[in-house]
């Protein structure tokens, strides 16, 4: 059921898209106000949840340790598992946001002869960090459309990108991972039961629409050509905040532009957001050194206790029988 | 105990991890006996001034649950929500990649589609989204959110105390989503409205009067370790002093109450015992701050702070420089996660240093509390303790990680050394099973109890056929560990899935190993087992 209403929700996207712009022409609405909203749905969406998170405290200090503390001068440390200070931190979730270690330790369980085995497990890993590497790059090289003259490093990027220079125009490498990760993911999570029954549309419908995203981009460069210079024109003209519509850029253009302004638009509502909850986790983004240094607690306040001088009360008799010493004789 | 209703190794051993057909919203939670623990009696609920202290069992229809539940509930998770990053950033980031959804030991053990860490947090996640999300407001099941009914409030029950926030999903998540973190939430939401186990409120009650979960007075206490001080003596020879509430101490020694009361740990205390008399340690036991352990973390985080106020208490009125604190695992999630922050600064001690060698303990210099592992594992690096571990030459040793240790401190390397110092035969389990990725007993957070023995031996399948590898593989008789808890819920464990395998805390296996001064010629172990080439000398 989840998956139908998350294809159902990206039919009705499409028809959307071909039925405004090919059907009753209004290039204006995808072409500028759509864009435009999503686009600042996208920022003050995201910018208000991160605002949320960063300013809830953290009371304590409760970094998963995945190595060795430091503790004795003659025992080594662990400086990325179990980070001692700031730079251990650091490099920490350098690791993982760059590298996803933490997903890299995946493992597998099976079951043999009674007895649960643990076997290597790293297509998810690589597929996530395809996806996600490919994704960057991909919205890197899109830069080319919003600047002229075209920055140095974008071009520098697409041209190592399509350092293969297969077919005309070239054909990215970035494309094709990203293609085959994203179709890797979507199919991880139709095939794996477990994973089948966690499933939600929120689950289904970023991938397919990230899925459906991806193969417009690549129809609209490779099959049905559109204008590139006029989708420059259209670009300059948000960014100069004097929007203007070219005219003849084909409808899949549109379509491709519908789409990326719904998962802007969506994204802040979404799990998407992860992206920027990354950074905030509390059980990897603080050091393992609490008996080091005290962390404070912003809304420490005071609770009931059980003092020693009730304690003693209750049981001083016993205390004096026993020859444990007390304050009050 | 009773194992009449559990079925036999072999078929338990049979866990099929296919879902069911039927969606996880549609299927409420099944009390089956064996699974779930008993609810918290009324009188240790009053006795802490705990909300809705009531008789009711958790297979009962009705819970009696006050009549503004939900307000309650919701109220209590928007005041969380406010005050814990960790908590709304858990609510919101969480993909359901499933990475893990096969690492948690419920799970391997029991197959219950609910014991995947990722499907515990959507328990909760789900109410989250239907009452603080505008996605979930307007689009309830689309967006995954749902009502929060009785039905769901008996669901978190059985589920939030069916993990043992033993942090092992948190290794693997690529966010460091914490279902420990989760559960504590939602165990403080079900304590909002009476719902908790007795397995914890009892110790909980017990702790904030006595002193220590097992509700040992202090003359109690006394004659426990004066019980052990002459078991030592028959054994070695040598009379042991047992210190006391002692002002002017050195340093104050504080261990699970676990390990003075009940076999395997009383050998781990009698350990303790020789190692402090044989190097002439200036300290004290308290029988105030007579509890390292801290059953308020399965209950709230405001527990948390109310039992563990003792420890610095204690450690001010009898005046010592620093804290030495004994083998356990959830005390050590508490003593390095939490002391300090809640009940601290602990500005009246001094920066720990070990009066035998002058080692600074610099990783505890604010906290001021060391682990009992580091201060022993120093004491043999700097040559001070006399050991012959051929004493240990009749076991052969497999060291569980505690989840605690691992997963919240760090504890790898000290007890290990300390192990190769005093053992021979020392093996370890399959990497994926030890360190940081270390199975649970599957008894902590205060399930331990025997009504739920079912489900304890379920979730420490994992940590059992890990065992199981290395008895196989290399004759292991022995399972070595450093938590109080480990050695209440492992011994029924070995017996029921791995029979013919111990267990034994590590400054046990010191005490076997340690030459005392003066001592006499030792035939057993501290457990009265006779050492290797001393059997002969028995039948003579």
């Amino acid at each position: 059921m989840s998956l139908g209403i998350s294809f159902a929700a990206l039919i009705l996207l499409i028809l959307i898209a071909l039925g405004g712009v090919a059907g009753i022409e209004a290039y204006s609405l995808f072409g500028i106000i759509i864009p435009y909203a999503a686009f600042i749905a996208f920022l003050t969406g995201v910018t208000y949840r991160t605002v949320v998170w960063a300013r809830s405290p953290v009371p304590f200090r409760i970094p998963t340790t995945c190595g060795q503390q430091k503790s004795l001068p003659w025992i080594k440390c662990s400086f990325l598992e179990s980070p001692p200070n700031t730079a251990g931190v650091i490099g920490r979730m350098a690791l993982e946001v760059l590298f996803f270690r933490s997903l890299f330790r995946n493992s597998k369980l099976e079951q043999k002869e009674g007895k649960p085995i643990y076997g290597g497990a790293k297509w998810l890993w690589l597929a996530g960090l395809a996806f996600h590497w490919a994704f960057l790059i991909i919205v890197f090289r899109h830069l080319r459309f919003f600047f002229e003259p075209v920055p140095g490093c974008v071009n520098l990027v697409a041209t190592l990108d399509g350092l293969f220079e297969t077919g005309v125009p070239t054909f990215f490498l970035t494309d094709a991972l990203f293609l085959i990760s994203v179709t890797y993911l979507f199919l991880r999570r139709l095939a794996i039961p477990s994973l089948r029954y966690i499933s939600l549309p929120a689950d289904y419908f970023p991938l397919l629409l990230i899925l459906a995203i991806g193969l417009s981009g690549f129809l609209m460069r490779h099959v049905y050509k559109v204008d590139l210079y006029k989708v420059k024109e259209l670009a300059l003209g948000w960014v100069r905040f004097q929007p203007q519509i070219p005219e003849g850029i084909g409808w899949i253009f549109y379509l491709h532009l519908l789409l990326v302004s719904v998962l802007l638009a969506y994204f802040p509502i979404s799990k998407l957001v992860h992206m920027g909850g990354v950074f905030l986790s509390p059980t990897r983004n603080l050091p393992n050194d609490n008996r080091m240094r005290r962390h404070v607690n912003p809304w420490n306040y005071p609770v009931k206790v059980h003092p020693y001088e009730e304690y003693e009360d209750e049981f001083r008799d016993k205390m004096k029988a026993a020859g444990i010493p007390v304050e009050k004789e | 105990m009773s194992l009449a209703k559990i079925p036999k190794p072999e078929e338990a051993s049979k866990v099929s991890l296919r879902p069911p057909a039927r969606g996880w919203m549609e299927t409420p939670a099944e009390f089956k006996p064996g699974t779930w623990c008993y609810s918290a009696a009324p009188k240790n609920l009053k006795a802490l001034g705990l909300p809705n202290p009531r008789r009711w069992q958790p297979s009962d229809a009705d819970w009696k649950l006050p009549e503004n539940w939900q307000e309650i509930i919701l109220q209590g998770m928007k005041e969380r929500l406010e005050r814990n990053r960790s908590f709304r950033l858990f609510m919101d980031i969480c993909v359901r990649c499933g990475a893990c959804a096969d690492k948690c030991h419920f799970f391997i053990g029991s197959g219950d589609p609910k014991n995947m860490p990722v499907l515990r947090a959507e328990l909760l996640r789900s109410v989250y989204r239907r009452y603080f999300t505008w996605s979930g407001r307007l689009l309830g099941r689309l967006a995954g959110a749902r009502d929060l009914t009785v039905d769901v409030l008996k669901e978190w029950f059985y589920y939030f105390y069916q993990c043992t926030e033993c942090r092992r999903c948190s290794v693997f998540c690529p966010y460091g989503i914490d279902q420990a973190e989760i559960t504590m939430m939602g165990r403080e939401l079900l304590n909002l409205v009476g719902c908790n186990i007795n397995w914890v409120i009892e110790p909980v009650a017990n702790c904030f009067r006595t002193g220590n979960h097992l509700g040992l007075q202090p003359h109690g206490i006394k004659d426990s370790l004066d019980f052990f001080a002459e078991d030592i003596a028959d054994k070695t020879g040598i009379k042991i002093e047992v210190p006391l509430n002692r002002k002017g101490a050195e340093i104050l020694f504080v261990t699970p109450s676990g390990d003075y009361f009940a076999d395997p740990g009383t050998f781990t205390t009698m350990g303790y015992l020789m190692l402090f008399h044989e190097i002439g340690l200036d300290y004290t036991w308290s029988t105030y701050a007579s509890e390292g352990g801290n059953f308020g973390l399965f209950t709230s985080h405001e527990m948390i702070k109310r039992l563990n106020a003792k420890i610095y208490a204690e450690a001010k009125r009898l005046g010592v420089k620093w804290i030495l604190g004994g083998e356990c695992g959830h005390m050590w999630r508490v003593i390095h996660q939490y002391m300090d922050t809640m009940n601290g600064p602990a500005d009246f001690l001094e920066e720990p240093v070990s009066p035998l060698t002058g080692t600074r303990f610099e990783n505890a210099k604010s906290t001021k509390m060391v682990h009992i592992a580091e201060f022993t594992a120093d004491l043999i690096r700097h040559g001070k303790l006399n050991l012959d571990p051929t004493r240990n030459d009749h076991l052969r040793i497999t060291f569980h990680d505690s989840c605690n240790p691992s997963r919240a401190m760090g504890l790898f390397e000290e007890p290990r050394y300390i192990i190769r110092k005093v053992c021979n035969h020392f093996y370890e389990m399959p990497e994926e099973t030890i360190r940081e990725e270390t199975f649970c007993c599957g008894g902590g957070a205060g399930l331990g109890t025997d009504e739920n023995m079912e489900m304890r031996l379920r979730g420490g399948l994992p940590r059992a056929m890990a065992v199981k590898h290395v008895k196989e593989k290399h004759g292991v008789n022995r399972l070595a560990c450093m938590c109080a808890i480990d050695r209440a819920t492992l011994p029924p464990l070995m017996e029921y899935w791995v029979p013919g395998v111990e267990v034994t805390g590590v400054h046990e296996l010191v005490g076997n190993a340690l030459v005392m001064k003066g001592e006499k010629e030792r035939e057993v172990g501290l457990r009265g087992e006779p050492l290797t080439g001393k059997e002969g000398d028995k039948n003579v």
